[in-house]
C-alpha cells in the first residue's frame, strides 16, 4: 500500500514535470480558464439594452421629441440615426447599422392633442430573435406608458400584477453566466489534457517504457488523473475568486459544498476522458473526440439553452450528462444559497454517474493497456 | 514555387488523411451534429415554462386566469400550492421558474371593480428567461383585465410592430447561418492547428527538412486538403440548413461560396501559424481554443449581439474574421445581401487570409532547434 502511493507519488510528479516544464503549457493552464471567465462574464450577455435604433421622425413636434427622449432615456435604446426617407431607413436595417426604427407620422402630435387613438410604425431586425423580442417588449412598454401619461390617467387596469424576480433581482446574466463557466472550464481542460497527455505517451512511445515500470494499470491512471483533477481544482477557485472579485457574483451557499461537489463533478469529466484515450490513437483523434462530447455537453445542459424547451428525447439525453447536474449545484451554491437538503438529488445522480464512467473507462484502459 | 513540389505534399497529406478514417469521419460529424443539435434540440425562444400555482381564491375566475396563463403557451402548470411555503419550496429547488399566487378575494375585487393584485415571482437567475417572462405579464395584465372588465381599452398609441428578415422570429433561422462560421472556425481549430506540430513531435520534421521544399510549397500543401474537407463542411451545411431546416438562402449561392473560400483559407492559415509556433500538439490545442474558438463562439455576433457588449470588446471584435464572415452569412441567408453590401467585409477577409499566410511563411523557418 505505501510502495503503491510512493509510485502514484512519483508519477504526478513526473507528470507534472511534464505539464509545466512547457513555459507556454504553465501559462495556458492558467489562462485560457481566465480569458473564458472574462470573456463569457463581458460578452454573454443576453441582456438586452444600447440597440441600435433609427428615428424617423416626420411629425416634428414636442410630443415625438419626447418620446424619442423617452426611449434614450430607458438605456434600452441608442437613437443614433435620424434617417429623413423611408429609402433611408429601409438602407439602415440592410446594412445591419440599426436593429430597430421608429417611424412617427405626421399628425401624432395634432392625434395625441385632440385625444384620438394615433399609430407608430416600428420595424425591427429579426435576425437576431432574441433581441428583436426583448426590444420590441421594452418599445412597447415605453410606448404604453407615455401613451398613458399623455392620456392623462385614465381607466385603471382591473388587474395589477406584481412581479418580483428572485436570486438575481437585477436580472444581470452575469450572474447566471460566470457559474456556468467554472463548470465549462473544469470540463475543457480536464477533457482534453487528460485525454491527449495519456494518447500522447502512445503516440511519442513512451508508454511502453511506462510499463515495463512496475507501476500497475490503476497507479497508472491514477497517476495520469491525478494532476488534471489538481488543475480542475486550481482553476475553480482561480474563477470563484475572479467572479467575486471582477464581476461581484454572489455566492450565498455553503463553501463546503463547492470544492466537494466540484471533486464529484471532476470524477465523471476525468473518467471521460480516459474513456476518450482509450478510443483515441493520436492526439488529433482525441482532442476532436473530446469536442465532439464537449459541444453537445455544453449545449444540451441548461447552460445557456434551457432544458424544458427542448423536445422530450433530448430532456431524457442530458441525464447523461454530468455538466447537467453541476450546474443545477454551482448556480444553485452562488445564487440561491441552496444547502445539501436541496442538492442532494443533484450530487447522488452526479456521484452515480462518476463512478460508471470511471469504472467503465477503468476497465477499457486496462484492456487497452494488456 | 514549384506546382510540383505542393503536389507532392499535398498527396502526402491525402494519404496520412486516408490512414486516419476515424478523424475524418469525426471532421464531418462534428458540423452535423452541431446543426442537428441548434435545429431540433435547443431553442432560445421561451415556451414550457415550469410554473407553480398558489390559488388563495379558488373561484371561477381565478381558474380563468390560470387558464389564459396556460393558453398563452408560455407557461406549463407543474403544481397546485397547498400552502406558501410550496412556492418557496419550488423556486429553491428549480422545479418551477415561475411562482403565480392569487390571493384571497381575488375575484371579490374583481367583481366590485376594485383592482386586484396578483403576485408573479420569477426565478431571475436565467436572466433571459426572466426578462422574457416580465414583458409577457405587462401584456397578459392589459389582455386579462379587458377580458375581466368586458371593454375594449384602446390605448391612444397603436405601436404597428413589422420584423423584417426572419418574420416569425425563428431563433433557428438566426443561429444556423452563424453556427457555419463557427463550424469552419472549429474544423480549422481543430483539424490545421497539429499538422505541423505532429510533424515536429513525431521527429518528421527533419525529414521534410531535408527536402528542397520551400516553407511556402509546405504550407500551401498542407492547406489544400483540408480546404477540401473545410469546403465539403460548407456545402453540407449550407444543404442541411436549406433542406432540412428549411433556413431560407435569398441571396447568391456563388457570392456565399466565394467568401466562404476566403474565410475558410484565412481560418486554416491561422491554424498554420499556431501550429508553427507552438511545436507541441498539446500547446497548439489549447491556443487554437482560445485564439480561434471562443473568439467565433462568443465574439463574432453569432448568437450574442454585439451592441450589448461593453464599448472596449465591441472594438476587439473588429478584428475577428469570424464576426465579418458571421455577418457575410446572416446577410446572404436571411437579408439577400449583394457584394455592394458587403464590400466591407469581403476586404477584410481578403486581407485577413493574405496576412495570415505572410506570417505563416515567416514564421516557418527550416531549421532544427
Amino acid at each position: 500500500m505505501h510502495k503503491s502511493m510512493e509510485r502514484i507519488k512519483q508519477m504526478v510528479i513526473k507528470e507534472f514535470i511534464h505539464i509545466l516544464r512547457d513555459r507556454r503549457m504553465k501559462a495556458i493552464v492558467f489562462v485560457v480558464p481566465f480569458l473564458q471567465t472574462l470573456v463569457f462574464g463581458l460578452a454573454v450577455t443576453t441582456d438586452v439594452n444600447n440597440v441600435p435604433t433609427a428615428i424617423y421622425d416626420l411629425d416634428r413636434s414636442q410630443e415625438s421629441r419626447e418620446l424619442a427622449q423617452r426611449m434614450t432615456a430607458s438605456g434600452y435604446f441608442q437613437l443614433n440615426y435620424r434617417p429623413d426617407s423611408a429609402a433611408a431607413v429601409e438602407d439602415l436595417l440592410d446594412r445591419g447599422k440599426v436593429t430597430m426604427a421608429i417611424q412617427i407620422n405626421r399628425g401624432f402630435s395634432a392625434d395625441l392633442r385632440r385625444r384620438k387613438p394615433t399609430s407608430i410604425q416600428i420595424l425591427v431586425d429579426g435576425t437576431d430573435s432574441n433581441t428583436a423580442t426583448v426590444a420590441m417588449d421594452y418599445a412597447s412598454r415605453i410606448i404604453s406608458k407615455f401613451a398613458a401619461d399623455e392620456a392623462g390617467g385614465g381607466r385603471p387596469l382591473l388587474l395589477d400584477v406584481r412581479t418580483r424576480a428572485w436570486y438575481n433581482p437585477e436580472l444581470k446574466s452575469k450572474n447566471y453566466n460566470v457559474p456556468g463557466v467554472i463548470a465549462m472550464v473544469i470540463m475543457l481542460t480536464s477533457l482534453l489534457l487528460t485525454s491527449m497527455a495519456i494518447v500522447r505517451e502512445r503516440e511519442v512511445g513512451t508508454m511502453e517504457q511506462l510499463m515495463v515500470t512496475p507501476l500497475t494499470p490503476l497507479e497508472l491512471i491514477l497517476g495520469k488523473t491525478i494532476p488534471f483533477a489538481i488543475i480542475g481544482f486550481l482553476d475553480m477557485a482561480l474563477i470563484t475568486v475572479f467572479g467575486v472579485l471582477v464581476f461581484h457574483i454572489p455566492i450565498r451557499g455553503s463553501l463546503v459544498l463547492l470544492p466537494l461537489s466540484t471533486a464529484i463533478y471532476l470524477l465523471s469529466v476525468l473518467g471521460i476522458g480516459l474513456f476518450i484515450s482509450t478510443i483515441a490513437r493520436t492526439q488529433q483523434q482525441a482532442l476532436m473526440a473530446g469536442f465532439l462530447f464537449y459541444m453537445p455537453a455544453v449545449l444540451l445542459s441548461g447552460f445557456m439553452f434551457p432544458i424544458e424547451n427542448m423536445p422530450d428525447f433530448f430532456q431524457y439525453l442530458t441525464f447523461a450528462n454530468p455538466l447537467r447536474y453541476f450546474l443545477v449545484i454551482i448556480r444553485g451554491l452562488f445564487l440561491k444559497g441552496n444547502g445539501l437538503a436541496i442538492l442532494w438529488p443533484q450530487m447522488a445522480g452526479l456521484l452515480i454517474l462518476g463512478v460508471a464512467v470511471i469504472w467503465f473507462s477503468s476497465i477499457r484502459f486496462k484492456k487497452r493497456l494488456g | 514555387m514549384k506546382i510540383l513540389r505542393i503536389k507532392a505534399i499535398v498527396q502526402k497529406e491525402l494519404i496520412q488523411i486516408r490512414r486516419d478514417p476515424l478523424s475524418l469521419a469525426m471532421a464531418f460529424a462534428m458540423p452535423a451534429m452541431l446543426l442537428f443539435i441548434f435545429g431540433y434540440a435547443i431553442t432560445l425562444d421561451v415556451n414550457r415554462l415550469t410554473t407553480i400555482v398558489y390559488d388563495r381564491d379558488r373561484s371561477s375566475t381565478s381558474r380563468e386566469l390560470v387558464d389564459a396563463l396556460v393558453a398563452s403557451g408560455y407557461f406549463t402548470v407543474v403544481r397546485s400550492a397547498e400552502d406558501g411555503r410550496e412556492l418557496d419550496d419550488y423556486l429553491d429547488s428549480g422545479r418551477a421558474r415561475v411562482a403565480v399566487s392569487i390571493p384571497e378575494h381575488f375575484s371579490l375585487d374583481i367583481r366590485t371593480k376594485k383592482t386586484a393584485p396578483l403576485q408573479v415571482i420569477v426565478d431571475g437567475s436565467d436572466s433571459n428567461t426572466a426578462t422574457i417572462v416580465l414583458g409577457y405579464m405587462t401584456v397578459f395584465t392589459n389582455l386579462f383585465s379587458e377580458r375581466l372588465g368586458n371593454v375594449k381599452i384602446t390605448p391612444l398609441i397603436d405601436p404597428r410592430v413589422r420584423v423584417w428578415y426572419n418574420p416569425e422570429l425563428k431563433s433557428q433561422h438566426f443561429i444556423i447561418p452563424g453556427l457555419i462560421a463557427v463550424i469552419m472556425v472549429v474544423i480549422a481549430a481543430l483539424l490545421t492547428s497539429l499538422t505541423i506540430a505532429r510533424e515536429w513531435e513525431r521527429g518528421t520534421m527533419e525529414q521534410l527538412i531535408a527536402t528542397p521544399v520551400k516553407p511556402a510549397e509546405l504550407i500551401l500543401g498542407k492547406l489544400i486538403p483540408y480546404f477540401l474537407i473545410g469546403f465539403i463542411d460548407v456545402a453540407v451545411s449550407v444543404l442541411m440548413a436549406t433542406a432540412l431546416f428549411g433556413v431560407p438562402l435569398r441571396g447568391s449561392l456563388f457570392l456565399l461560396a466565394l467568401l466562404s473560400g476566403i474565410f475558410l483559407f484565412g481560418g486554416l492559415g491561422l491554424g498554420i501559424v499556431i501550429s508553427v509556433v507552438a511545436k507541441s500538439q498539446l500547446v497548439a490545442s489549447q491556443i487554437s481554443m482560445v485564439v480561434t474558438f471562443l473568439p467565433a463562439f462568443l465574439l463574432s455576433g453569432f448568437m450574442f449581439a454585439i451592441s450589448n457588449m461593453p464599448v472596449p470588446l465591441q472594438f476587439m471584435t473588429r478584428i475577428i474574421p469570424a464576426r465579418y464572415y458571421v455577418t457575410v452569412v446572416k446577410g446572404i441567408f436571411l437579408k439577400g445581401s449583394t457584394i455592394r453590401f458587403l464590400t466591407t467585409e469581403a476586404l477584410f477577409l481578403t486581407a485577413f487570409a493574405a496576412f495570415v499566410f505572410a506570417v505563416a511563411n515567416r514564421k516557418f523557418k527550416k531549421k532544427i532547434v
